[in-house]
């Protein structure tokens, strides 16, 4: 009996029960649907086992919406409990563990995901190639990637989740202040998945530099490529900051080290100082990817070439320097010095003008451009005046003085939602809606779709211009209620409605797919959207090989020209195809890192032991393997091109 | 398969090439790996609790013996790739051996100072200094320790298969790999133990 206690939670509430409940529920309609319409063997051979990027992008889209939602759920929970003073819908602890659960799923379960989304099913087909550099690793990094999610996901029924953070400071994600082995699953489900995405960043990093159709340069890639580029190297070098920090305070937890600990010599600095070398590049993966999605919404929509090409690169390449330059900006208040805060003052305000420039570059694109306000467009509109709003806020807390006012208050909770909403969600929302056509073969609906981005934008601006107000009055974050005294009642309120205005908005998105699929005609040509760039040449959606034919570049909007002039992309005829083939190892050996991380968790030493071992197993098996792909017939090209043209 | 004879073996198709750069991107994020580790080591090492200092408990004989296996080890890895471009199979499966046996003795001795630090009480948990610098250590022998199997495993595949391009990329990536983790000792050399003992 005892052994088993350990996995209870230690401070359950009706809601974490009925929640138990539900996800009995649903894992028993998934395995009996999935029994009854005989799918299992459609499950393992299609996706389970796939390496092809636009499959793995699909699954990574998916997770990442099912992820949007449980964060969601946190949000309207966090902000329900503020909406009126003295509220007693969540106690002190739930709401702890609401807040820190709710910014790991956002930044590390839902963001990386779908910016990871994106990358893989765009960036193929966008520089003309058949694959990402290793299909195989690919599958391997979104595996890891989605057991991460599902271990840090069960952690409110298994054990209990971690209520220090998003950011984990120690020494309260110590031992000593917390307790449970929430903080576990904090340091392993990131750990898991943080392994995923460095090796996703070796993949497009090797893909985007050695993969590209012949005649594209790097200055004739389009935008998104680079921006995925330069995510990808910022995530190459930002990533085993992580793992190391990561690694030391799961030994600090598990083994009883010293490094962050308060006494023989700890220092509990170091994790923030860590944390933060990882944490502000990351902001910027998140940002650089989002910025290449604008680049190439704006340009299609005002029918214009982008403008301040070599500008935008540039722009990125600084920032994606400067980003590990600032990350002192997140503790002005830890007691540096006023020498070392004046440094980081000032380049953190430096990194302002990089994304000041392209800002312009975009404003600029626009400006005597045919625009056509399609959905996409609607929200790369919308995102540059607010995003211009928090990229000032960051202005603002980017004065170390100042900071003492504002550091850990509503204020900085606005100011990053004001950056990334309207910077990386909308931006991938945008992305969504505007490449959902190559990934399902039909566009999703405009109408509902230019609601949904106004829904959110409102909501958006209700739920956190207020936040602006109250944090300057002096509102903590992470604080989980108010006295009357304070007055915060009213604005408090205004946010929360706005958190629902929002919550209807991501619901409207779900709404729209459904719509859409039922609805929207599946007619279309390969290119609806009258673009500029290579992914729009071949078939919507994409065949297995996604070009017949390996297209010849002469610009950075290489359909776009051909569509002018006239000329051919696709020179040459049909030779064998060369694939890669599925392999069952990415997703088997990501379950038994599960199993690993699970056992760590809870300190069960001979499992542990033995998952490690099967890990190692799995790499022992990749090295003797012998797989030399597949190859597609001249025949079979030939019929599927018929096919999908005949579809037209 | 294209292969391009002008070039290699190792280099010698497209998937080569790309596994060979996709192996330097990944000595990058090694890099970072190590070089956060260092920056750990540098500000913790003096912060030594109840604990010994460096200065207390380094030992130099197998430190200097540590070195030597490996700085030979990575030369007779670099023999051995030398033979592989030459085509001769035999010398360079000896030299591959060599190698590993020289990182097998390598791991001994490390083992053996560990035995050593947690006898004299600096253990794991110790101090923030004793945790910093075995973890440092640990990673680097966990390295050498993948790096022994994985050696292995290519040696029983080249005498498998013979010299095809792709045992003649893995062998070249491993050297690489290898010549890595000597230059990560070098630093542990120079920054942990000369520095620590002065
Ligand atoms: C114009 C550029 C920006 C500047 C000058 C800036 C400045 C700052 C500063 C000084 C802080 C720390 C404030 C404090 O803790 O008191 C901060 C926090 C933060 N920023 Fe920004 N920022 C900028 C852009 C961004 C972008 C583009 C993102 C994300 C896409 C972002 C995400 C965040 C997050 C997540 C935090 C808070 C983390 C936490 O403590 O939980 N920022 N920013
Ligand atoms: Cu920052």
């Amino acid at each position: 009996m005892e052994f088993f206690e350990r996995f209870a939670v230690p401070h359950p509430s009706p809601a974490i029960y009925a929640s138990m409940v539900a996800i009995g529920l649903v894992v028993i309609a998934i395995i009996a649907g999935l029994t009854y319409f005989k799918k299992w063997g459609y499950l393992w051979r299609e996706w389970l086992t796939t390496v092809d990027h636009k499959r793995i992008g699909i699954m990574y889209l998916i997770s990442a919406l099912i992820m949007l939602f449980r964060g969601g759920v946190d949000a309207v929970m966090m902000r329900a409990q503020l909406s009126a003073p003295e509220n007693t819908l969540l106690d002190a602890q739930h709401y702890n563990e609401i807040f820190t659960t709710h910014g790991v799923v956002m930044i590390i379960f839902m963001a990386m995901p779908f910016i990871f989304a994106l990358m893989n099913i765009v960036v193929p087909l966008q520089i003309g190639a058949r694959d990402v550099a290793f299909p195989r690793l690919n599958a391997l990094s979104f595996w890891l990637f989605f057991m991460g999610a599902m271990l840090f996901n069960i952690s409110f029924v298994v054990g209990g989740s971690p209520d220090a953070g998003w950011t984990s400071y120690f020494p309260l994600a110590g031992n000593d202040f917390s307790t449970s082995v929430g903080t576990n699953y904090y340091m392993l489900a990131i750990q898991i998945s943080g392994i995923g995405s460095l090796m996703t960043g070796i993949n497009m990093i090797t893909t985007i530099l050695r993969m590209r159709a012949p005649g594209m340069t790097l200055m004739k890639m389009p935008m998104f490529t680079w921006s995925t580029f330069i995510a990808n190297v910022i995530i190459v070098f930002a990533f085993p900051v992580l793992t190391v920090a990561l690694a030391m305070g799961t030994m600090d937890r598990l083994f009883g080290t010293q490094f962050f600990t308060m006494e023989n010599g700890g220092m509990d600095m170091l994790w923030a100082n860590l944390f933060w070398v990882w944490g502000h590049p990351e902001v910027y993966i998140l940002i650089l990817p989002a910025f290449g999605i604008y680049s190439e919404v704006i340009s299609t929509f005002s029918r214009k070439n982008l403008y301040g090409y070599k500008s935008m690169v540039a722009s990125m390449v600084v920032i994606s320097l400067m980003s590990f330059l600032v990350w002192v900006h997140h503790f002005f208040t830890m007691g540096q010095g006023a020498l070392t805060n004046s440094i980081f003052s000032i380049t953190t305000m430096a990194i302002a003008v990089p994304t000041g420039v392209k800002i312009f570059n975009w404003l600029l694109t626009m400006y005597k451009g045919k625009i056509t306000i399609t959905t996409p467009m609607l929200y790369s509109l919308l995102f540059i005046p607010l995003f211009t709003l928090g990229g000032v806020t960051g202005v603002m807390l980017a004065m170390s003085a100042a900071d003492y006012q504002y550091h850990n208050t509503m204020f900085l909770v606005a100011h990053f939602h004001n950056v990334i909403i309207p910077g990386v969600v909308f931006a991938m929302l945008a992305g969504l809606t505007y490449y959902w056509p190559k990934m399902f073969g039909f566009m999703l609906n405009e109408k509902i779709g230019k609601w949904t981005a106004w829904l959110l934008s409102i909501g958006f601006l209700l739920a956190f211009m207020p936040m602006y107000i109250t944090g300057l009055d002096g509102q903590a974050r992470r604080m989980y209620t108010y006295s009357e005294a304070t007055g915060f009642g009213t604005l408090n309120m205004i946010s929360f409605v706005g958190a629902i205005i929002m919550a209807v908005g991501f619901a409207l998105i779900v709404y729209n797919v459904y719509y859409s699929t039922r609805y929207a005609s599946r007619d279309i040509s390969s290119d609806p959207w009258d673009a500029r760039t290579l992914e729009w040449s071949t078939h919507n959606p994409v065949p297995e090989y996604n070009f017949a034919i390996v297209p010849e570049v002469k610009s950075s909007q290489a359909l776009w020209d051909a569509k002018k002039e006239g000329h051919n992309l696709f020179k040459g005829k049909y030779e064998e195809i060369h694939m890669p083939n599925n392999s069952g190892a990415p997703f088997l050996m990501s379950v038994v890192f599960f199993i690993w991380g699970f056992a760590m968790i809870f300190s069960l030493w001979i499992p542990a032991i033995i998952a490690t071992i099967g890990i190692f197993a799995f790499m022992a098996h990749r090295s003797f393997e012998q797989d030399h792909g597949h190859h597609i017939s001249v025949k079979e090209i030939e019929e599927t091109e018929t096919k999908m043209r005949g579809a037209k | 398969m294209k292969m391009d004879h002008s070039l290699p073996l190792e280099y010698s198709t497209d998937q080569n090439k790309l596994n060979i750069l996709g192996f330097w991107i990944f000595l990058g994020a090694e890099i970072m790996l190590f070089a956060t580790l260092f920056a750990s080591y540098f500000t913790l090492a003096n912060r030594t609790g109840n604990g010994p200092t460096g200065a207390e408990i380094f030992e130099i004989t197998p430190v200097l013996i540590e070195t030597f296996l490996l700085l030979t080890s990575s030369f007779t890895i670099g023999l051995g790739i030398h033979a592989m471009r030459l085509g001769k199979q035999k010398a360079m499966l000896t030299f591959f051996s060599v190698t590993l046996l020289l990182g097998l003795a390598f791991l001994g001795v490390e083992i053996y100072e560990f035995v050593h630090y947690v006898h004299v009480g600096a253990g794991l948990q110790t101090s923030a200094f004793t945790s910093i610098l075995l973890t440092t250590l640990g990673t680097h022998g966990a390295h050498v320790t993948l790096g022994l199997f994985w050696g292995l495993f290519i040696i029983l595949q080249i005498k498998k298969r013979g010299l095809t391009p792709q045992t003649a990329n893995k062998s070249f990536i491993f050297s690489l790999y290898w010549h890595f983790l000597d230059v990560v000792w070098i630093f542990i050399f120079s920054f942990i133990y000369l520095k620590g003992m002065m």
